[in-house]
C-alpha cells in the first residue's frame, strides 16, 4: 500500500487489502465459494499486522466469534456466500441487538439453498435487510467494480464502528472474481473511523445509554468497565427488562432509527445523464456495469437514458430516488434476481410512471442487449 | 458466604431466578470461590454463557459478561480470546446448550485446546423450557417430550471432551461442593482447554417426573451414584456402568495451546517480514 501503482487484482483481493487498511484485526470464517479468497487472503495478511485469523467449525461459529472479537476490542469481520449467510442470520441479529460493530461480506451466489455455487447472483438483497428475525437496523453496501470493492469495504468497516452495528457488504460473484487494473489509495488518503469511547468514569458507565446521535459510547472488555451484553431486550444498563414496554419498544426504535435517521451520512450513489433523461436505469453491482453500456447504446438510438447506480442498498434511499425519478417516464431495473429491489423502487414512483425489470436467475449475466431491448420496447 | 466474595456478584441482581432447590447456585458459588482462589483479575475476566437456566449466571456475576445465543457461547468466547488474548475467558453452559445445539462448538474448542475454562451445569434436563429431555437425560428417564421414557442414549460429556482433545477434564457434583470448587480451581489454573462438568439437581422439572421429588432426594441420589475415580477403577466394567465417576478425570500439560501457537505464527511472519522488508 505504500507505493501508488496500478495492480491487477480481484474484487475479493481488494476486499482483503481494504480490510487490512481499515484496521481489521480479527477474521473468523468458514470457506465457501465464491468468497474463499477473502478468508485465504486474510489468513496470510492478518498475522503480518499482529491480527488473528481463525477457520471456525461453521458459519454460525464464525459470526459468533467475530462478535466476541469485536467486544474484546478488535475490529472484526467474516466473509461468506448464500447458504453461509443464511446460517449467520441468528448471530447477525445478536450483533444488531447488542450493538457490536462487525462486517459480514456476502459474495453472492445463486440460491435458494446450495443453489449455483460458482455462478453470479444478486439474490440476497432482501436477506441482507430481513434475514434475521424482528425489526432491526440494516446497512448493506454493494460495489460495482474492483476499486469500489476496496472503497466500500473500508466504508463498511467505518460505518460499523461509527454506528455500532453489523454492516453487510454484498458483492456479486462477477465483482468478487473479476480482475481489474486498479490504483488503490495510500494509507494516509484513507479516513479510518474508530469506535466512540466512554468517558473514564468506570463506576457510572451505562453501556447502552445513547448520546444525542442515538449511539452509545462503547467500552471494550478488559478496559476496566464491568458490563453485561445480551441479545435480550435490555435497558441502558445492558440488563434485560421485559416488563417495561417503553424499554423494549424504545430500544428497537432507537436501533432502527440510528441508521434510518442518518441516511444522509450512509447513503451513497452515483448518477449519469439524468438531466434530460426520460428513461432511467437504476442498478447496482455488476448489473450497473452492463447498464452503463446499455445507456450509451440507447442514447445512440436517440432515447434519452440516464443511470443511477446504488452503492448503499440499505438503508434504502427512498427519498432520494423519489426526487431523482419524479420527471422520468420509465424506470428500468436490471437485477440478477426476480425483482427484489424493483419492489423498493416502485415505492418511489407514481402510477403514471412505468417500471420494468430485466431479470435473470439462471446464473448468467444480464447483457446490455437485454436492457436495451427493454428500453426500446417501453419507448416504442 | 465469605464477605470478600461479594465483589464477584452483582448483588443488586439478586435474588436469582433459579427454582427453590436448584443446584445452579451451588456451582456459581464454587465458581467464584475458585476465581478468588486463583486470583483472577476481575477486570480482565470475561464470562460467556448461552441460553438456558445455567446461562442466566452471567447476569449475577460482576465481570465482563456476555449472554449469547443458544449453544453459541463457545464460539463467542473463542472470538473474545482471539480478540484479546490477555483476557481470561470462562464459559458457563447447560447440558442442552453445550451438548445439543452447541455440541459442534464444544468439541472444536476442545480440539484446538484454546485457553478457555468451561463449566457445564448438568441438570440432565431442559429446565428453562420446562422439562424436555436433553442429550444428558439418562435413557429411560422421563421428560415432557419423553412421556414414555427417554429413548435416546445420553452423552458421557467428559469422555467426549477427553477424546476431542481437552487438556483438563473434571467432573463434580453439587453434593460434593468442596470438590467441585477444587476442580474449577484446577481448571482455571490450567493452560489450555479445561472442562468441568458439574452435576446439578433440577427438582422442579427432572426430579418430580423421575421419582426424586425434592432437592434432598436428588442430592441423596448424587451421593449414591457418584464414585471417585480411584474407587471406580476397582470395580468391574458392569459395576462402573451404574456409577458416575467424579474427580479429576484427565490432565495433560504438554498439549500446545491454540493462542500461543497462533502467536508463534505472528512472530514467524514478523521476522520474515523484517528480513525481507
Amino acid at each position: 500500500m505504500s507505493e501508488k501503482k496500478p495492480q491487477l487484482i480481484q474484487g475479493n483481493e481488494a476486499c482483503v487489502k481494504a480490510a487490512i487498511a481499515a484496521g481489521i484485526k480479527f477474521f473468523a470464517g468458514y470457506p465457501i465459494t465464491p468468497s474463499s479468497e477473502i478468508a485465504e487472503g486474510l489468513a496470510e495478511e492478518l498475522p503480518k499486522v499482529s491480527g488473528r485469523f481463525i477457520q471456525m467449525e461453521d458459519e454460525i461459529a464464525s459470526m459468533g466469534a467475530i462478535i466476541g472479537g469485536s467486544l474484546a476490542g478488535a475490529k472484526s469481520m467474516t466473509a461468506t456466500s448464500g447458504p453461509g449467510f443464511s446460517l449467520k442470520q441468528e448471530n447477525l441479529g445478536f450483533a444488531a441487538m447488542a450493538e457490536v460493530p462487525c462486517v459480514v461480506v456476502n459474495v453472492q451466489r445463486g440460491g435458494p439453498s446450495t443453489g449455483a455455487p460458482t455462478l453470479p447472483s444478486q439474490g440476497d438483497m432482501m436477506q441482507a435487510k430481513w434475514g434475521t428475525h424482528g425489526d432491526h437496523p440494516a446497512i448493506a453496501l454493494c460495489p460495482a467494480s474492483v476499486r469500489e470493492t476496496f472503497d466500500l469495504t473500508v466504508r463498511a468497516i467505518n460505518l460499523s464502528e461509527k454506528y455500532r452495528t453489523p454492516v453487510v457488504l454484498l458483492i456479486d460473484e462477477v465483482i468478487g472474481h473479476m480482475r481489474e487494473n486498479v490504483v488503490l489509495p495510500t494509507q494516509d488518503e484513507l479516513e479510518i473511523v474508530e469506535r466512540k469511547k466512554p468517558a473514564k468514569d468506570l463506576d457510572n458507565y451505562l453501556p447502552y445509554k445513547a448520546d444525542d446521535d442515538m449511539i452509545p459510547p462503547m467500552a471494550n472488555y478488559g478496559e476496566g468497565y464491568l458490563f453485561h451484553v445480551t441479545g435480550l431486550s435490555h435497558d441502558e444498563t445492558g440488563f434485560p427488562d421485559l416488563k417495561n414496554p417503553d424499554v423494549i419498544g424504545g430500544l428497537t426504535e432507537r436501533l432502527v432509527n440510528k441508521v434510518e435517521d442518518n441516511k444522509d451520512d450512509i447513503v451513497e450513489y452515483s448518477t449519469e445523464n439524468l438531466d434530460d433523461a426520460e428513461v432511467v436505469i437504476v442498478a447496482y453491482g455488476s448489473a450497473a456495469r452492463t447498464a452503463a453500456t446499455a445507456m450509451d447504446q440507447a442514447r445512440e438510438k436517440g432515447i434519452k437514458t440516464g443511470l443511477i447506480t446504488l452503492k448503499t442498498i440499505w438503508p434504502f434511499p427512498e427519498e432520494i430516488l423519489t426526487d431523482l425519478l419524479k420527471d422520468v417516464k420509465t424506470v428500468v431495473v436490471p437485477e440478477m434476481n426476480l425483482g427484489q429491489i424493483k419492489g423498493e423502487i416502485k415505492n418511489c414512483i407514481n402510477l403514471s410512471q412505468n417500471i420494468v425489470g430485466v431479470n435473470r436467475v439462471d446464473g448468467e449475466l444480464i447483457t446490455p442487449a437485454e436492457i436495451l431491448e427493454a428500453i426500446v420496447k417501453e419507448e416504442s | 458466604m465469605a464477605v470478600h466474595l461479594r465483589k464477584y456478584l452483582r448483588l443488586n441482581k439478586l435474588p436469582h431466578i433459579w427454582c427453590p432447590g436448584c443446584g445452579h447456585g451451588i456451582i456459581l458459588n464454587s465458581l467464584i470461590r475458585a476465581i478468588d482462589e486463583v486470583g483472577l483479575d476481575q477486570e480482565k475476566t470475561v464470562v460467556v454463557s448461552g441460553i438456558g437456566c445455567s446461562s442466566r449466571a452471567t447476569g449475577y456475576l460482576n465481570f465482563n459478561t456476555l449472554h449469547t445465543t443458544h449453544g453459541r457461547a463457545m464460539a463467542f468466547a473463542t472470538g473474545v480470546k482471539l480478540g484479546n488474548p490477555d483476557l481470561n475467558v470462562i464459559v458457563l453452559s447447560g447440558d442442552g446448550d453445550s451438548a445439543a445445539i452447541g455440541g459442534n462448538h464444544l468439541i472444536h474448542a476442545a480440539r484446538r485446546n484454546i485457553d478457555i475454562t468451561t463449566v457445564v451445569f448438568n441438570n440432565n434436563i431442559y429446565g428453562m423450557t420446562s422439562g424436555q429431555y436433553s442429550p444428558l437425560t439418562p435413557k429411560g428417564a422421563y421428560g415432557t417430550t419423553a412421556p414414555y421414557g427417554n429413548v435416546d442414549q445420553a452423552f458421557n460429556l467428559c469422555d467426549l471432551m477427553i477424546s476431542s482433545g481437552a487438556s483438563y477434564v473434571g467432573r463434580g457434583a453439587t453434593y460434593h461442593a468442596k470438590q467441585l470448587t477444587t476442580l474449577i480451581t484446577s481448571a482455571l489454573d490450567h493452560k489450555g482447554f479445561s472442562f468441568v462438568e458439574g452435576i446439578s439437581q433440577c427438582p422442579t422439572y427432572y426430579g418430580r417426573r423421575n421419582n426424586l421429588k425434592t432437592a434432598v432426594d436428588m442430592l441423596q441420589w448424587q451421593k449414591d451414584v457418584t464414585i471417585k475415580k480411584k474407587a471406580a477403577e476397582k470395580l468391574s466394567p458392569e459395576e462402573q456402568q451404574e456409577k458416575i465417576m467424579i474427580g479429576e478425570l484427565h490432565k495433560v500439560a504438554d498439549r500446545p495451546e491454540y493462542v500461543e501457537e497462533y502467536e508463534k505464527v505472528i512472530e514467524k511472519v514478523s521476522k520474515k517480514e523484517g528480513t525481507t522488508g
